[in-house]
């Protein structure tokens, strides 16, 4: 009697195992936030202290055309430090590459999961995936060795510069866009392309008018996803975009990204110097903006649900 | 999806952290330990992307010499080099320029090894019809005065004109030799490497640019004359051309144990008459002349 009341008492060897795979999860979820704290922490306290600690004024920082921080300018007694440049060419690589990239990745995902969904599943499908993995740095060097050289005998000049930068990227990002449409195609509901063809839709307008309004906030939040990549993007596109600090007036003139400036630079100064702190505020807008991009899906998701 | 990666690169910072601290605490220990004659423990040396390469090969014949021993070279720049001997987390913060011309260093902390110089010539696209210049239009060419090839006697070709990133210690060396007081060099294609500027000249036409003396011998690039002179060793040891600059390595007051017994050995005859020279470098005895970090000159 008092062994099984003592048994039913006691904590089971599957309640033990259940608190563990409790105290398991917490801990790597902790983990976890910690880190993200820290990293937030850190680059905001760097970054933030261009303008408290060096007295830096946020409007010549976000709109002044300049960038030369070793170089005091004779005139305000302030470092030129103007990083209009680098916001600009690097929200116009990622634009462009976003618009060319978005009608191959839809005509691509259509062919596979409307048109030809076996030869789509079997060929296109292990292809794409494989485009998503080839690291950064040899899309960096085929642009080096492929795309400056074609660029400067079409155009011209050195054969650095956004176009450069826009091709790379669009190759870059098209695997990614492209198969996260093809997931939202896929799950738009079977019975939704049934209706259209039951009331004598033809394919092309099931697919325009059903399948593709249906399936939209997926498509945007692809396309995000896509520009959150090419925006964060720095081995490849510092390779052919020139890396000069000016502010882009045409697509193959050398132009600058925040991920370029930073990458060059960072090893060349010395940490709590204005150098140094300037590059660490790029660096916490790059932060910024991932942000922007996560809540912009957000808001897609949100808004454009199915009911 | 995004909470993998980030709890990912998490434990890889957590475990790297781990091994950092586990080294340091083990290198100190081993470096108390050490004695003259059978040196062991750690050197790490970082910094400086233009001495890696010697630093390593250096590294290298010294380890041969005391298997004891483990030097540990790695790049990252000179800014990084000074701050990390500054605050103790490497043994050696190698560099191009002194410490004293870098901003944000306490120069008065850190005691400088010579431990080889490094000549920069200008080089161009061989395409370009010219191979002598004088200083003045080198000055104007890299400010953006002079624009075509033809106003410095080649033919009809616009210049482009390729920098090292702002910082470099290589466009430092260069610009402080070339350019006056006051003149900064125009806004253009920026390389963060000598290797990467020595590609991208010798395929760019009209491209204008500077290298290491190492990286000269190659396919598609030549240097240009200055006022006459040839970029080489004899020209440098005797300061008739005057680009070029020591190679330090910084340590944080006066070193000791393995680390003071690399940079002894840097420094003997043996190094610095073959594998300095070897790599493209200039041993320091070879130098006729002294050059301190305000640039004045004097004859050894």
């Amino acid at each position: 009697m008092d062994k099984i009341t003592q048994k039913l008492m006691q904590k089971s060897e599957s309640t033990k195992k259940d608190s563990l795979g409790r105290a398991i999860s917490l801990a790597a979820l902790s983990l976890i936030v910690i880190v993200v704290i820290s990293i937030f922490t850190f680059v905001m306290s760097r970054g933030l202290s261009t303008f408290f600690h060096d007295g830096v004024h946020v409007k010549d920082f976000l709109l002044g055309s300049t960038w030369n921080p070793s170089v005091i300018n004779p005139q305000t007694k302030q470092p030129y430090i103007g990083a209009l440049p680098m916001i600009l060419g690097s929200f116009i690589v990622t634009f462009l590459a976003a618009i060319v990239a978005t009608p191959f990745a839809i005509g691509t995902s259509l062919f596979m999961t409307e048109i030809a969904q076996k030869r789509g599943a079997k060929i296109m499908q292990p292809i794409i995936e494989l485009l998503v993995g080839i690291p950064s740095v040899v899309y960096g060097v085929i642009g080096l060795t492929v795309i400056v050289p074609f660029i400067r005998q079409i155009f011209g000049g050195s054969g650095f510069g956004i176009l450069s930068g826009t091709i790379v990227l669009f190759v870059m990002i098209l695997p990614t866009i492209t198969s996260m449409t093809v997931d939202t195609l896929k799950s738009v509901p079977r019975h939704y392309r049934e209706s259209a063809l039951a009331i004598g839709a033809t394919r092309w307008q099931m697919i325009y008018k059903v399948v593709l309004r249906a399936a939209t906030p997926g498509i945007l939040t692809a396309i995000v996803f896509g520009m959150a990549r090419a925006f964060g993007e720095a081995l490849a596109v510092q390779m052919v975009i020139g890396n000069a600090a000016l502010m882009p007036h045409d697509l193959t003139s050398p132009a600058s990204t925040l991920t370029s400036v930073l990458t060059m630079g960072i090893g060349n100064t010395v940490m709590g110097s204005l150098q140094n702190d300037v590059l660490w505020t790029l660096a916490m807008i790059l932060l910024l903006m991932s942000l922007v991009f996560n809540l912009v899906v957000r808001a897609i998701g949100r808004k454009g649900e199915l009911k | 999806m995004n909470k993998t990666i980030v709890g990912v690169v998490g434990i890889g910072v957590v475990v790297a952290v781990g091994f950092a601290i586990y080294n340091n605490t083990q290198a100190t220990e081993s470096k108390q330990k050490a004695t003259p004659s059978k040196l062991t423990g750690k050197v790490l040396a970082l910094g400086s992307t233009a001495l890696q390469p010697l630093a390593e090969q250096v590294g290298t014949s010294f380890q041969e010499k005391n298997p004891g021993l483990t030097i540990t070279v790695q790049g990252g720049g000179s800014g990084a080099g000074l701050s990390q001997v500054a605050n103790g987390s490497v043994q050696i913060g190698n560099s191009d320029v002194f410490a004293e011309e870098k901003e944000g260093v306490d120069a008065s902390k850190l005691q400088d090894h010579q431990v080889a110089v490094v000549g920069i010539a200008p080089i161009v696209n061989t395409d370009v019809q010219v191979s002598n210049i004088s200083k003045k239009q080198l000055q104007d060419i890299f400010t953006g005065k002079i624009t075509n090839w033809q106003e410095v006697g080649g033919q009809d070709k616009k210049i482009v004109v390729i920098n090292r990133a702002t910082g470099s210690g290589t466009r430092s060396v260069f610009e402080k030799n070339v350019l006056s007081d006051g003149q900064s060099a125009i806004q253009s294609t920026e390389q963060d490497s000598n290797g990467t500027v020595q590609k991208i000249v010798s395929t760019t036409p009209g491209a204008i640019s500077y290298l290491a003396f190492a990286y000269l011998d190659a396919s598609g690039i030549k240097a240009l004359n200055i006022d006459k002179v040839t970029p080489d060793k004899k020209n440098v040891e005797d300061n008739s051309w005057s680009i070029w600059a020591y190679e330090h390595m910084y340590t944080k007051g006066t070193p000791n144990g393995a680390t003071k017994a690399f940079l002894k050995y840097f420094a003997t005859k043996e190094v610095q008459k073959n594998i300095v020279p070897k790599l493209g470098y200039i041993g320091l005895t070879d130098m006729k002349v002294t050059r301190d970090a305000t640039g004045k000159v004097e004859n050894k």
